[in-house]
């Protein structure tokens, strides 16, 4: 089997791009990855609850803070110059990043999950009404289930769930039978963090736009593993979490400039406005408008340096190098009796979600952990699918560009071993 | 490997396999439901309470090998026991888990040396919740509360 060196060594020499990756010299860049853990080398399958720093993002914030730093927007002196411009400069790499039109269109938030609550709060405040709806899938983090439930309570708006098949796949037709003339927001993620599902959005954006509905895109774990273009998406918002693209923990919402124009702030305070006084305040421009108070500097340079070195490997080799852990860790899971893969979509992110007959996940996880394999177990924050499914929970192996097929085979020894203790 | 085979010991494993007083009780004066947000793991407690003891104890849900054995474990445990005597079991198994205290090792008494086999789970901080969830949940049901109980 020497599958181990596929992605190394392009199976000819034709004019196709070269999508190989040096893995030896990425996992140089990852400190983190040198680890031991109970003694054992450590096999880190957790990157879609949260992926590691390289060097560059770690001295990226260092070294901001340690020669540039001041808070932003606000002083005339050196430091806040600096600072302010090493602000600005990450945000036109997220704009880069997503191919937006503008940076105006690029807000600074946590979290994706603030970006969901601050479209669903100011934009859904603003378009719904009682008895509208909003289409979500079944297959949504809480984090875009319960923003748009809070909406629907305080609008007397319903929230509608298209169903997911039994390969973890999108109903389409359901989909499309479930966006009604009452239909105002669609939200939907692009790859689910459960069962790794890439899910055709462009289509569903199409569907959409037919009706003009405006398309909220939860990109929290898309955006670690493939080029994001939302102008060829043509979504309304996209939203993802830095600390997922091997960055600090700030968030990034992408939104149309019309969109946002037209929103009303989401939290008031500092450098969200113009000018204030007590009879009329006045709001500041996009983005800032939405930028209430200090944000987290060093976070959003940190995540500019993350962002070029994602760059710097290029999305398409990463894509290709993570397909082939998905087929080699896909193949050597499901030879394994008993083990049964929830998940098998035909277009899959770099996950294998799994339960095994009679051993509970949270069981599995522990025992893994003592052989230095990191991976989730839980309901990973979907309940709903995990009630789809019929599981209480399972076990995610999920994978970055710095997995080898080693720590994969580690992964597999290491559930053999759960099942005989279990036998 | 020494703590996991202490952790994933014959007896837990298997009272895993085959959990004892495990069924929904028909005549229960009181019944409790718990809740592990972190790893799904849910339980329900049922009490048949008679002239301040527990006449009959029983439990259903569905979890992990940590919270289904600690849970049968239990049942045996405070069975024909008197509510100062099962409180006093709640708080040693709690000391012991959380790694304060060995009072159940130390007493030498039968049902808490059953008890102890779950020991191990000091070692396993992510654990701790597993153990407790069943006992967190008996302390409901004497209390009759009827509020689901969260480990969170
Ligand atoms: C699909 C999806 N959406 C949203 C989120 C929320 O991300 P965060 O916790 O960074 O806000 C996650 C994180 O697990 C996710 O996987």
């Amino acid at each position: 089997m020497n599958s181990a060196t596929r992605i190394e060594q392009p199976e000819s020499a034709a004019a196709a791009p070269d999508l190989t990756l040096d893995v030896e010299r990425i996992r140089n860049d990852f400190p983190i990855l040198k680890q031991t853990v109970h003694g054992k080398p450590l096999a880190y399958l957790d990157n879609a609850a949260s992926a590691q720093k390289p060097q560059a993002v770690i001295d990226a914030i260092s070294e901001a803070a340690s020669t540039c730093y001041a808070n932003i927007h606000r002083g005339v002196h050196r430091l806040s110059e600096l600072s302010t411009s090493a602000h600005e400069a990450a945000r036109e790499k997220a704009r880069a990043f997503l191919n937006a039109a503008s940076a105006k269109e690029i807000v600074f938030v946590r979290n994706a999950t603030e970006g969901i609550n601050l479209v669903a709060s100011s934009f859904g405040g603003h378009v719904l009404h009682k008895d509208d709806e909003i289409l979500i899938t079944h297959m949504e983090h809480h984090s875009n289930i319960v923003p748009w439930q809070l909406l629907c309570e305080k609008t007397g708006a319903r929230l509608v769930v298209a169903p997911v098949t039994d390969e973890g796949e999108l109903d389409m037709l359901a989909f499309g039978d479930r966006i009604t003339s009452r239909t105002r927001m669609i939200a939907v993620n692009h790859v689910s963090n459960a069962l790794g599902t890439i899910n055709p959005v462009k289509r569903i954006i199409g569907l959409a736009h037919a009706q003009a509905i405006p398309v909220l895109l939860d990109g929290a774990q898309a955006a670690p593993h493939m080029a994001i273009d939302v102008q060829d998406l043509d979504c309304d918002f996209y939203v993802f979490s830095g600390h997922k693209v091997f960055g600090p923990c700030v968030g990034v919402l992408y939104g149309k400039k019309d969109h946002l124009e037209a929103m009303p702030p989401y939290m008031g305070g500092g450098d969200m406005i113009l000018s204030v006084s007590f009879e009329k305040t006045l709001f500041n421009d996009i983005p800032y408008k939405f930028e209430a108070g200090t944000p987290d500097i060093l976070g959003a340079i940190g995540l500019g340096a993350a962002l070029d070195y994602v760059q710097s490997i290029g999305l398409d080799r990463i894509a290709a190098r993570e397909q082939d852990l998905l087929r080699y860790a896909t193949e050597t899971l499901s030879a394994i009796p008993g083990l049964k893969i929830v998940g098998t979509a035909a277009e899959k992110a770099a996950v294998v979600s799994f339960v095994i007959d009679g051993i509970h996940p949270h069981d599995i996880g522990t025992i893994l952990d003592r052989e230095g394999v990191a991976v989730r177990t839980g309901h990973h924050c979907t309940q709903p699918l995990m009630d789809r499914f019929n599981v209480p929970a399972t076990a995610r192996a999920s994978m970055a560009f710095y997995n080898t097929h080693d720590e994969i085979g580690r992964l597999a020894s290491a559930i053999q071993k759960t099942i005989r203790m279990f036998a | 490997m020494n703590e996991l085979s202490e952790l994933y010991q014959e007896v837990i494993l298997d009272h895993t396999r085959a959990p004892r007083n495990f069924f929904e009780m028909g005549d229960a004066t009181g019944s409790a439901a718990g809740h592990n947000p972190l790893c799904g793991d849910r339980v329900t407690v049922y009490l048949h309470l008679e002239n301040g003891r527990v006449k009959n104890v029983s439990f259903q849900g569905s979890g992990c090998a940590i919270s289904t054995a600690s849970a049968s474990l239990m049942t045996e445990a405070v069975k024909g026991k008197t509510l100062d005597e099962a409180n006093r079991l709640f708080n040693a198994f709690h000391d012991m888990v959380t790694g304060q205290a060995d009072p159940l090792l130390e007493s030498g008494e039968p049902e808490f040396e059953k008890l102890a086999a779950l020991a191990g789970v000091r070692e396993f901080p992510m654990r701790v919740k597993c153990a407790t969830l069943a006992w967190h949940t008996l302390k409901a049901a004497l209390e009759d509360k009827s509020e689901p109980v969260s480990t969170e």
